[in-house]
């Protein structure tokens, strides 16, 4: 029984993970069409960002979940200026600049503070489930997930800037015609969306720790999340977050984690196969 | 109100408009009439800002939109209800109406409420995602789109393509109090005669990209023109 809830919650955690590291890809991709290679390295910015401001002293909750949507948020608005920007359309080109950009920002990292792990223990402590012992963390980063789904949702559904970003994704030109500028929209997306990255380093950080490679453990899990997922934004990443983080969890209990990861891919092979355009090509289309 | 000199545009390398000069008073409803490639679409895109011109000016209120990207243009008061109407599929009936008013930075509550008196076949389908709508419905939702941005000017590209003939009817009357009221003008391109009848003050003939001639009320209802437009409606456009 005991066994059993820890694996629950370790599916739960799993999933969240999954939102979490997907959340601001899925932004950026599912909005604009915009593929970011350089996603990976903004979480690992936002992941820098924590450890070492708390290593300066920095209240750990400020460092985990306010600085680093903000400093990778900033770096989203100059990378959008230098780069996105002059290269809309042109997915190939995009992801060349995103790979360029992805390989300098960890050497760049590397230089600045060295190839090797860092990092911040995970705050909250742990609770018993009989004689298994679960980390307070894992449960506060569910209801993160939870919290930054509605939080994106909400502002998609409710604010007039998440009404305009909508129109514009659909009808750029028509969205001009009418007196939105779409280069401002597309900018503040692509800021949005590196933001939600930067905190999903800061968040994970305590778990993974913070190495400038550790953008590449992440990237293609988030990828694979995002296109499984499909049109749909927000619900194809919830959907698909929960479909192959569950499977993933479940095999890494089964077997190891290298076969829960291979599981993952599996799946979203299989799945791919047969929904071409993800899960929501095909369920739930008019979802946001 | 609006006026445009020399205007000169293109695809490419390829010039559509070949120096169109008209003017638009307010309140005023001018008919655009031409056959099928002669430029209509072109010269209210290019109005618009979609299109670049390539040389010649237009001027709102004395105010030279020249350079102007279309954000600003629509800002400065120019609606456009575009060919295939270009309503937000994916939006419902409701958020398209809240669009045109948020682009511009007016209050969303009242635009609604405003575009419901004018339109209230609209109210029951608020709902509904525009992608839903019947061509008639979504021709209605983008007029009223476009009103919510309190334009000067109007420019509509074919509004009765695809419509049933009652809703032309209704069109030609809910568009003529639009004039009225709110002192709107108006710059058609159509290539349906009654409709063009039924609202036009004068009309503007082009042909490859100039203006060939202008028609006056008198004109515009002679039965003759039917002969000589003859190939314009869409059912003989392939003749030419």
């Amino acid at each position: 029984m005991d066994y059993a809830a820890v694996v629950a919650l370790q599916i739960l955690s799993g999933v969240a993970t999954l939102v979490i590291v997907s959340l601001g890809l899925a932004v950026v991709f599912g909005m604009m069409r915009v593929i970011n290679l350089a996603h990976g390295e903004f979480l690992m910015l936002g992941g820098y960002t924590a450890v070492l401001a708390y290593g300066r002293g920095v209240n750990l909750w400020i460092a985990l979940l306010i600085l680093p949507p903000i400093v990778v948020g900033l770096v989203g608005i100059v990378v959008e200026r230098l780069l996105i920007r002059r290269l809309y359309g042109r997915m190939i080109d995009t992801m060349l600049a995103t790979w360029g950009l992805s390989l300098a920002l960890i050497g760049g990292v590397t230089m600045l503070f060295g190839n090797s792990v860092t990092g911040v223990s995970a705050p909250l402590g742990n609770f018993s489930v009989g004689q298994f012992h679960v980390s307070v963390y894992d449960i506060f980063l569910m209801f993160a997930a939870m919290a930054l789904s509605m939080a994106v949702w909400a502002v998609l559904k409710f604010t007039p800037a998440g009404l305009l970003a909508r129109g514009t994704m659909q009808n750029a030109e028509m969205a001009s015609a009418l007196g939105v500028a779409p280069d401002r929209v597309y900018a503040v997306t692509f800021a949005a969306g590196a933001a939600l990255s930067g905190l999903a380093g800061g968040l994970i950080a305590p778990l993974s720790g913070v190495v400038p490679t550790m953008g590449t453990a992440f990237i293609a899990k988030a990828f694979i999340t995002v296109i499984t997922g499909g049109a749909a934004m927000l619900t194809g990443t919830l959907t698909a977050s929960g479909l192959l983080g569950s499977v993933s969890t479940i095999f890494t209990f089964l077997t190891t984690p290298v076969f829960g990861e291979v599981a993952l891919l599996i799946v979203a092979i299989v799945l791919l196969r047969l929904l071409p355009r993800g899960i929501t090509g095909r369920f739930l289309r008019r979802s946001l | 109100m609006i006026t445009v000199e020399n205007l000169v545009a293109g695809y490419g390398r390829i010039g559509v408009l070949d120096g169109i000069s008209l003017a638009v008073q307010s309140g005023e409803c001018v008919g655009i009439l031409g056959h099928n490639g002669m430029g209509k679409t072109t010269l209210l895109r290019s109005i618009v800002g979609l299109l670049p011109a390539w040389s010649g000016s237009v001027t709102l209120d004395g105010q030279n939109l020249g350079k102007m990207p279309a954000y600003q243009r629509a800002r400065a008061g120019i609606g456009y209800v575009p060919q295939g109407r270009q309503i937000f599929p994916g939006l419902s009936v409701r958020e398209n109406l809240h669009f045109g008013a948020l682009a511009k930075k007016l209050p969303r509550e009242q635009a609604e409420a405003e575009a419901l008196a004018e339109f209230p076949e609209l109210k029951r389908l608020l709902d509904r995602p525009g992608g839903a709508l019947s061509g008639g419905e979504q021709q209605l939702l983008a007029l009223a789109r476009a009103l919510t941005g309190q334009p000067k000017i109007l420019l509509l590209d074919e509004p009765t393509e695809g419509i049933q003939p009652s809703i032309v009817q209704a069109m030609i009357e809910r568009i003529g109090e639009l004039r009225q009221r709110r002192g709107l003008a108006v710059l058609l391109v159509e290539q349906n005669l009654d409709f063009i009848r039924g609202l036009a003050d004068r009309v503007l003939m082009i042909h490859r990209g100039r203006i060939l001639r202008e028609l006056d009320r008198a004109a515009i209802a002679d039965p003759s023109l039917e002969q000589e437009f003859i190939g314009a409606g869409p059912q003989t456009a392939t003749t030419h």
